[in-house]
């Protein structure tokens, strides 16, 4: 299936939950693996990735790629990759949830594989995993403050006695 | 430091060594620096290429030790964040005495490539041990690491860990 045609099953059962499709520009493979949809509903997430590894066309197995970003203008995003090893067809797509709170269900029960990406996601730009089942740091320590890879993070002066800046 | 041979020797039978307490103790010390064998980051690699086959750090006595314990050298080889720099203090304080660090690589001399947006990395590793000799490059070669070994065997021949006599 290309994912224009993904998409329009998805949208056919999901309905509004669905927004737009983005095709992504630049080289077939790009368009293939890139070409994203935004889910607005993000509470729906988990099932709607339910059916995408369930239904039988679609058949999407293996979860590439998990991860965050800060949009900047105070909002953060959870884009999802997925492709079927059945089918070879790829898909994305991407929530948008507000930055003073940034919930979004864990679909560590479709694909197991995405526990350590949302550990990270928590991590870096502190996107809280609605029933994740082990959602601490990953990378950095336990005692750590704030998420890093947020546009709004200041980087302490000192980290346990240890000057941090150059 | 010299070798009598038997025909001019004033003692009777077998060959005698005559030489000074610090020559004798500093040439073992600095020719069997055994290395605390960890790796921090890409410069790891470098630090395997000079102890395998090709350049054979282990003509210089260096050999690689699974403990701090056993260790008289401590070869900082890459990176150190903030995470590994507690750790890699708690490593240093397990050594025995005499000890010495070679930091080898940008990172560990002065934070590096991540020096002015690395919130996660230490800017270099002297902020929390002693260093005592300096290895520049990204990474630094093999040779490289060798002329700094040494340089260290330089300093450590010129020490006196002997008692003087008052």
């Amino acid at each position: 299936m290309t994912n224009q045609e993904i998409f329009d099953t998805l949208k056919a059962t999901y309905g509004g939950a669905i927004g737009s499709f983005h095709e992504q520009g630049g080289s077939a493979y790009m368009k293939r693996t890139s070409s994203y949809a935004d889910i607005v509903e993000y509470s729906q997430i988990a099932q709607i990735c339910q059916y995408l590894r369930d239904e039988p066309t679609l058949e999407f197995d293996n979860l590439n790629c998990l991860s965050c970003d800060d949009n900047g203008d105070k909002t953060l995003s959870v884009i999802y990759h997925m492709e079927s090893l059945k089918f070879k067809h790829h898909f994305a797509f991407k929530v948008t949830v507000p930055i003073d709170h940034p919930v979004v269900p864990t679909v560590t029960r479709v694909w197991a594989s995405a526990n350590w990406h949302e550990r990270e996601g928590w991590d870096m730009i502190g996107i809280q995993f609605h029933g994740h089942p082990d959602l601490r740091r990953i990378l950095l320590d336990d005692d750590w403050e704030g998420h890093p890879l947020r546009k709004d993070y200041k980087e302490p002066e000192f980290y346990r006695g240890m000057k941090v800046g150059y | 430091m010299g070798i009598l041979n038997k025909q001019d020797d004033p003692f009777g039978s077998g060959n005698i060594i005559i030489t000074g307490v610090d020559t004798l103790l500093n040439w073992s010390r600095l020719s069997s620096l055994w290395m605390m064998g960890f790796g921090l980051a890409c410069c790891a690699i470098e630090m395997m290429a000079a102890s395998a086959s090709h350049y054979d750090i282990g003509r210089f006595g260096v050999i690689p030790r699974p403990s701090p314990r056993q260790s008289d050298m401590m070869l900082i080889s890459g990176t150190v964040t903030l995470k590994m720099a507690t750790r890699t203090k708690i490593l240093y304080e397990q050594m025995p005495d005499p000890k010495y660090i070679i930091s080898m690589g940008s990172c560990s001399n002065c934070g590096g490539p991540y020096w002015e947006h690395g919130y996660h990395v230490l800017k270099g590793v002297d902020r929390i041990i002693p260093v005592d000799v300096y290895v520049p490059g990204c990474p630094p070669r093999p040779e490289a690491l060798l002329e700094g070994l040494m340089k260290l065997q330089d300093k450590v021949r010129r020490q006196s860990i002997a008692r003087t006599a008052v």
